[in-house]
C-alpha cells in the first residue's frame, strides 16, 4: 500500500521532471514523445538532454535508499549508512583526483568526463570498501568493528582529498566542490545505464535477503539459531550495499543524506519493524528526483541537489520523530 | 553411542573449545540423551555457555566434533539444523514495532523458503506457541512493552515456535525474580514432558536445576566435575570441589529433590549480627 502510493509518486515526479525545464512541455507533449508520437526536435529535447537526468534522479536516489536501508538493519543502527563502509569517502577521493591531479576537469576531455570521472570513482569507492571489509575480518564480520574501521578510514580519505582541494588550481578546487555536494547536472546516458544496470542485479538479490534480515534483527546468535547463514548473508548485504552506493556516487556525486533518511522515512511510512528495502529505494527515488525537479524547476539558478536533499529531507524526518513522539517509538 | 547403544541426541566427541587461543575444553567428550532435561551447572566462568554454544554451533570447535543425531554438526547446511535445534542465547535483540506474534513467528524462519513462504502449518506452530506460554491474550501487544517475565516466554515462544526436537536454553531465568523463574522453568519442562522436546540449559541456581533437571553436568576447571542425576551429582564433596561451597544437602519439603543449604559463614552469607552493618 505505503510502495504503490510512493510508486504512483515517483511516476508523477519522473513525468513533472521531463515537462519542466528551460523548453517546459505539457504533460500531453511529454506523453506524445515517450509513446513515439513527438516532433524530432522535442525527441532531441526530451530524451537526450532531459531524460537523463530525470531517470539518473530516480535511479540514484532508489540506489541510495535500498544501499542505506540494508546497511542501517545489518548494523542494528539508524546512523550505518553506506558512508559508514567507506565507499563514499573512497570514491570522493577518486573523482577529486581525477579532477585535480588529472590535468583538470577541461583538460580530461567532455567524452573522458562522462566515463572517467565515474570510472575512477566507482574504482576508488570499491576499492575502500574492500579495504574496510578486509580490515574488519576477524573470524567474521563483526558490525561494531567495521563501523569503527569504516569512520577511520573515511576520515583519513577525507583529509587526503581535502589536501587535493586546498593545493588544487581554484578552478579544479571549484569543480571538485561542485561534484562533492551531489550534482546531476552533468549527467548523459552514459553516466545513467551503469547505475541503472547495478540497480537492476542488486535490488533482487537484496530481495532474497530480506527474510534473513528480520533474523538478523534478533541478533547474531538467535540468526545462527534460526538457520541463516550469517557469513554468507553479511558479505551479500554488504556487497549490495557497496555497489549500489559506488553506481550511485559515480554518476552524481555523494547525495549522502539520501542514505540516510529514505530509509528511516520509508521505516516510518510502513510502520515495520525495520526499514522495508522497496519502500526505503522509492523514498530515496521521490527524494532525489523531486529535488532535483525542485532544483530545475522552481529554484532561480542551478542549485546542486545534494544540498535541496539535505534541506528536504531532514526537516521531513523531523517532523514524523516529533508527530509520533509518545508512542513509545524508537529510531 | 550411549551405554544403551541408542544413538545421542547430541554428543561432543573430544571436543576442544578455545577463545582467542586460551582453550576453555580439551577434549572433552559428552553425550545428550533423547527426551530428557540435561542442565549445565558450574560457577562462574566454568565454560558453561561456551559448552552450549559447541552444542549450537556457534562456536567451532579447534579440534573434534559435534554430532546431532549422529551427523555431524559441521556437515550440516545451518537451516537444516535449525529445523532440528532451537537455540535460545542469553540476550536476545527485541526488534522495535513487533508484536509478539510477529516475533514469534520468525521462529518459522527454518521451515520457510521463498517458494514456500507461509502456510497454515506455520500459523498453526505459532499459535499453539502463543498458548503454551500464556500469551495469547498478548498476542498483538508490543513486544518492547512486555515486562521481563513476558519478554522471556515470548522468546521461549518463538522456540517452540521453531518445532525442533532439541533446545538449547542459555540461562533462560536471568533477570527473573524467583516466581516467574519457576513459570519459566515449569514451562520448560511441561514442554519436555508433553512434545518430547529434548532440553540442554545453563542454569545458575542449583535449587532449580535440581528440581526442573533429570541430569545434571557439573563443570570445573575445563571439565566434568560430576554427571548423573540431581541427587547423585549435589553432593558436598562436588559443591567444594566445583564452587568452592561448603552447604549441606537435603531433600526440598515440598518436591523431595535436591536443596543445597550454604553452611553458616560461607562466602559472604550468614545472619546479619546485631551491632554491625
Amino acid at each position: 500500500m505505503v510502495a504503490a502510493v510512493l510508486l504512483a509518486g515517483a511516476v508523477g515526479i519522473g513525468l513533472g521532471g521531463l515537462m519542466v525545464g528551460s523548453a517546459p512541455f505539457t504533460l500531453q507533449e511529454v506523453l506524445g514523445v515517450l509513446t513515439g508520437a513527438g516532433t524530432p526536435a522535442q525527441e532531441l529535447v526530451l530524451l537526450e538532454f532531459r531524460a537523463p537526468r530525470v531517470v539518473a534522479g530516480l535511479a540514484v536516489g532508489a540506489s541510495l535508499g535500498l544501499a542505506g536501508a540494508l546497511t542501517q538493519t545489518f548494523a542494528r543502527n539508524p546512523l550505518a549508512t553506506p558512508d559508514i563502509l567507506g565507499v563514499t569517502s573512497g570514491a570522493a577521493l577518486g573523482a577529486v583526483a581525477a579532477i585535480c591531479l588529472g590535468g583538470g576537469i577541461y583538460a580530461v576531455g567532455v567524452p573522458l568526463l562522462a566515463l572517467g570521472l565515474p570510472a575512477t570513482a566507482a574504482v576508488g569507492g570499491l576499492v575502500t570498501a574492500a579495504l574496510v571489509y578486509g580490515l574488519s575480518w576477524r573470524h567474521g564480520i563483526d558490525s561494531y568493528r567495521l563501523i569503527l574501521i569504516g569512520i577511520g578510514v573515511t576520515a583519513a580519505l577525507s583529509g587526503v582529498t581535502s589536501y587535493l582541494i586546498a593545493q588544487a588550481k581554484i578552478t579544479d578546487a571549484q569543480a571538485a566542490a561542485q561534484w562533492l555536494v551531489g550534482n546531476l547536472s552533468g549527467v548523459s546516458w552514459a553516466s545513467v545505464w551503469p547505475v541503472v544496470a547495478v540497480l537492476a542485479v542488486v535490488a533482487p538479490v537484496a530481495a532474497f535477503q530480506t527474510r534473513n534480515l528480520s533474523a538478523g534483527q534478533l541478533g547474531d546468535e538467535l540468526a545462527v539459531g534460526l538457520g541463516v547463514p550469517l557469513g554468507r548473508h553479511r558479505l551479500i548485504v554488504i556487497a549490495c550495499a557497496v555497489l549500489a552506493t559506488a553506481a550511485a556516487v559515480s554518476a552524481s556525486g555523494p547525495v549522502e543524506f539520501a542514505a540516510f533518511v529514505s530509509p528511516q522515512i520509508g521505516l516510518r511510512l510502513a510502520r515495520s519493524a525495520r526499514p522495508p528495502l522497496a519502500a526505503s529505494a522509492l523514498v530515496g527515488a521521490v527524494l532525489v528526483a523531486g529535488a532535483d525537479l525542485l532544483v530545475r524547476g522552481v529554484l532561480p539558478g542551478e542549485r546542486p541537489v545534494g544540498i535541496i536533499t539535505a534541506m528536504v529531507g531532514a526537516p521531513y524526518l523531523i517532523w514524523l520523530l516529533t508527530r509520533r513522539r509518545g508512542k513509545g517509538e524508537e529510531l | 553411542m550411549t551405554a544403551d547403544g541408542a544413538v545421542p541426541a547430541l554428543a561432543a566427541e573430544g571436543v576442544t573449545l578455545t577463545y582467542d587461543r586460551e582453550p576453555v575444553f580439551e577434549s572433552l567428550s559428552l553425550a545428550i540423551g533423547e527426551g530428557q532435561v540435561t542442565t549445565l551447572v558450574g560457577a562462574n566462568g566454568s565454560g558453561k555457555s561456551t559448552l552450549l554454544k559447541a552444542f549450537g554451533r556457534l562456536l567451532a570447535p579447534r579440534a573434534g566434533q559435534v554430532s546431532l543425531s549422529g551427523r555431524r554438526l559441521s556437515t550440516m547446511p545451518t537451516r537444516q539444523i535449525a529445523r532440528q535445534l532451537a537455540i535460545l542465547p542469553q540476550k536476545p535483540l527485541t526488534p522495535p514495532a513487533t508484536t509478539v506474534r510477529e516475533l514469534v513467528s520468525r521462529g518459522r524462519h527454518p521451515h520457510q523458503a521463498w517458494l514456500r513462504p507461509w502456510t497454515g502449518r506455520d500459523a498453526a506452530a505459532v499459535e499453539a506457541a502463543l498458548e503454551a506460554t500464556g500469551l495469547a491474550g498478548l498476542a498483538e501487544r508490543d513486544a518492547s512493552t512486555l515486562s521481563g517475565g513476558q519478554m522471556q516466554r515470548a522468546w521461549i515462544a518463538l522456540v517452540l515456535a521453531q518445532e525442533t526436537p532439541l533446545a538449547l536454553l542459555d540461562e533462560p531465568t536471568t533477570f527473573l525474580d524467583l516466581a516467574h523463574q519457576l513459570e519459566v522453568l515449569g514451562l520448560v519442562r511441561r514442554v519436555n514432558q508433553e512434545r518430547g522436546t529434548t532440553v540442554l540449559m545453563v542454569l545458575h541456581d542449583l535449587w532449580l536445576a535440581g528440581r526442573f533437571s533429570d541430569r545434571l553436568i557439573v563443570l570445573a576447571g575445563g571439565r566434568v566435575v560430576a554427571d548423573g542425576t540431581p541427587w547423585e551429582v549435589l553432593t558436598p564433596a562436588t559443591l567444594r570441589e566445583a564452587f568452592g561451597l561448603e552447604a549441606e544437602v537435603m531433600p526440598d519439603p515440598v518436591t523431595g529433590t535436591p536443596l543445597v543449604v550454604p553452611a553458616a559463614g560461607s562466602g559472604a552469607g550468614g545472619p546479619p549480627r546485631p551491632g554491625r552493618l
